[in-house]
């Protein structure tokens, strides 16, 4: 148990010590602050984009603290993203339900994150070629039976909530958005008290951290890394069924575009925290957002160089602001009951 | 009866070895017994993978069959189009050879615990200054020219391996993440450079690419095998050399095993945490230049992509060990230069391919699910060491 008292400890010291973190999120702040005096419209655009384009990283990322938290190391979350985005979309093509198309892009993720949980835990595969199994057949199996020219009757669309959506600054980016938006936002408040605050995530994080002791205890440590992954797979199908219910609209080969690498790496600059995780997936989409509306407007900067700046901002942060970052400790290895 | 004959060619080879001069016995019985070491019989070694591969193309099968294709005539094409003439046998040397440099590249670094995500980024940045050296280079003769532009293109992947290699030793920033972060960094740079400062300026070209290289720069064949897919071998012999018989070798497998009970024996772990990501993008660069030098002629976006992450397939497929390596880029190489044929013939889309790759990587690694089905008893080649987690432990 000294290892989950350690964990806290990182966690405490991360919060007291960040300055960086904090000067960086008091910087940004500054800046859309000062943009919206300068364009309304512009910066709300900028922001609804950011959340736009993070919804699937923060998706990705609890799918990949879910499993990790447990043990389990999850490099297939682009191939669950993928694999979901494609059934989710077939279903929408096929029925026109947007319900059933989300609710198959869901249980898509949380089959595969079965899989996945199979491989680790029962048949004790490394867990990263689990992962990279995952990743490999999700290419080839969407890019196989997808037909090019398939058209659907529509997409989620966006929900206003009331008088919220009109308050300046932030009304248009938070207030006026599709479902799965809502859902993911919902999600990693649930999961941040569900990992911290309940005796369930307690559990899932002894299993992560010793499961020797775990079970010394009496937790089921299979049991428990099959839920945690099944759950995390679930969140990964959502965040598949973003991109093609409520994001793009539509589906193309590969059109996950290594999101699930980024949400890998979003859930590590997050310290395997949902909130965390969110705040890194949200410095990401604006970073991205910014570098598109720079392009627009014109800025005479080769778009290469802008393109560059959310993939090196990431790497400054993570090797200047956080350091040592440090996993749940029993993750990748298999666990052999005595 | 199998059994018998790879027992004997083993004892024959062992006899040849023993006539050899000494060095050249030192080579050779070294890479022999990474052949046999982890079972002293060839059979035990290639069992699994075998039958994975057999198992691979028969649920391929289904799923050809399942989407209204023969899988039959599908698979004939496949064959056909990987072995059937010698133009054929040099495409699939010609895909073999990126992948090999890549999956050692990947290999290299898991053998140290490094999970190397970058070898796209590397190879990119090794094929781009290849290009460059081997067209802005002018006026020099072939057998300065071409080695001259391929460790041009080793030593672009080794700078670029570098960074995260650095990165993680003395600020603990993840390989994984940086790596994969490098990747679009990469990508972005060799796009502006080969649609700006670089781009070929030929009339009527509109295409984002580099200039075709000189003659002098471009590696040649010999017969139907490309010279590339020569120093491949060599390269993986080397490796192979390096990792079982040097210090280096030894002390990159220590870390990758315990890095603190290697810090604790006096190694400088940090120094072989970026040299073994070093190594890694050079043999990753290495292959980016032979790439450009030899197939592509020239640097152009889009050409080069994926060959990173099938160099991780390559990997984990030829378990980590240099000759395993280049069986299964052969292999990888035959699938995706048949597709081609596969796909014209049979009207079957190439990306059955990527199913069939995914599932002989499930198969030849999930070998439990093996040897419960054909009662097969365990053997230690089943045991690899890999990163087995972000934490670097």
């Amino acid at each position: 148990m000294s290892a989950i008292t350690q964990t806290a400890e990182n966690n405490n010291r991360g919060k007291n010590k960040n300055w960086g973190t904090w000067g960086l999120a008091a910087l940004i702040t500054a800046v859309i602050i000062f943009a919206y005096f300068q364009n309304p419209n512009v910066t709300e655009a900028v922001l609804a984009a950011t959340v736009r384009y993070s919804i699937p990283l923060i998706l990705g990322a609890l799918c990949g603290i879910y499993c990790e938290r447990a043990g389990i190391v999850n490099v297939g979350i682009e191939g669950q993203m993928l694999m979901a985005a494609f059934l989710a979309y077939m279903v929408n093509v096929w029925t026109g339900n947007l319900l059933l198309a989300l609710i198959v892009g869901v249980l898509t993720g949380a089959v595969i994150g079965l899989f996945l949980a199979f491989l680790s835990v029962s048949v004790k595969l490394n867990q990263i070629i689990g992962g990279t199994v995952i990743n490999i057949l999700a290419t080839g199996i969407t890019g196989f039976f997808y037909v090019v020219g398939s058209t659907t009757q529509g997409k989620l669309g966006p929900i206003v909530l009331g008088p919220l959506a009109s308050l300046p600054i932030i009304g248009r980016a938070l207030f006026s958005n599709a479902p799965i938006t809502y859902m993911a936002f919902i999600l990693v408040a649930v999961s941040q008290v569900v990992f911290f605050h309940t005796r369930w995530g307690l559990r899932t994080r002894a299993v992560g951290e010793h499961p020797r002791a775990a079970d010394t205890l009496g937790i089921n440590v299979f049991r428990t890394r099959y839920v945690s992954t099944i759950i995390g797979g679930a969140l990964a199908g959502l965040a598949g069924a973003f991109l093609t219910l409520e994001g793009v609209g539509s589906f193309e080969r590969g059109m996950t575009n290594g999101r699930g690498f980024i949400a890998l790496a979003v859930m590590i600059f997050g310290k395997w925290n949902p909130i965390g995780a969110m705040l890194a997936a949200l410095l990401f989409g604006f970073a991205n957002a910014l570098q598109t509306q720079l392009q627009f407007m014109g800025v005479n900067v080769a778009h290469q160089f802008i393109g560059m700046i959310p993939y090196v901002l990431t790497i400054v942060v993570v090797s200047g602001f956080i350091g040592r970052s440090r996993p749940p400790a029993a993750e990748g290895t298999p666990y052999e009951k005595e | 009866m199998r059994r018998l004959a790879a027992n004997q060619a083993v004892q024959e080879a062992k006899t040849a070895v023993e006539d050899q001069t000494p060095s050249q016995k030192n080579w050779l019985s070294a890479a022999l017994q990474t052949l046999q070491e982890p079972s002293k019989n060839i059979w035990y070694a290639v069992r699994i993978p075998l039958i994975a591969i057999i198992l691979a193309l028969l649920v391929g099968a289904v799923i050809l069959a399942l989407s209204g294709a023969d899988p039959i005539v599908a698979y004939q094409a496949l064959f056909r189009g990987a072995f059937g003439s010698a133009r054929y046998i040099q495409r699939t040397l010609e895909k073999a050879t990126p992948l090999i440099f890549a999956g050692l590249a990947v290999a290299f670094g898991f053998k140290a615990g490094i999970f190397n995500i970058g070898a796209q980024g590397q190879l990119l940045m090794g094929a781009l200054t290849a290009g460059f050296v081997g067209f802005a280079v002018k006026g020099l003769p072939p057998a300065i020219h071409i080695p001259l532009a391929l460790v041009s293109g080793a030593v672009a992947g080794a700078l670029f391996g570098a960074i995260p290699g650095a990165l993680r030793a003395y600020s603990g920033a993840h390989e994984v993440i940086t790596t994969i972060m490098l990747n679009y960094v990469a990508i972005n740079i060799t796009d502006y450079l080969s649609d700006g400062p670089l781009k070929d300026t030929s009339p009527g070209n509109i295409v984002a690419r580099l200039p075709l290289i000189e003659p002098s720069a471009k590696i040649p064949l010999l017969g139907p095998v490309p010279v590339g897919f020569i120093i491949a071998l060599v390269v993986a012999g080397l490796i192979a050399y390096v990792l079982e018989r040097t210090t280096f070798g030894f002390e990159i497998n220590s870390v990758g095993l315990n890095p603190h009970a290697s810090t604790y024996a006096g190694m400088k772990t940090k120094l072989l945490i970026v040299s073994a990501l070093v190594v890694s993008g050079l043999l990753a660069g290495v292959g980016g230049a032979v790439e450009t030098q030899g197939v592509v002629g020239r640097f152009q976006p889009g050409f080069n992509t994926g060959l990173g992450f099938d160099g991780l397939t390559v990997a984990l497929l030829g378990r980590n060990n240099p000759f395993g390596v280049i069986l299964a880029a052969l292999l990888l190489g035959a699938m995706r230069g048949g597709a081609n044929l596969m796909q014209f013939d049979a009207k079957v889309s190439a990306n059955i391919i990527d199913v069939i790759q995914g599932l002989m990587l499930l198969f030849v690694t999930a070998d439990v699910l093996i040897r419960t089905v054909f009662r097969l008893r365990k053997d230690k080649t089943s045991e690899i060491s890999l990163t087995t987690s972000w934490g670097g432990k």
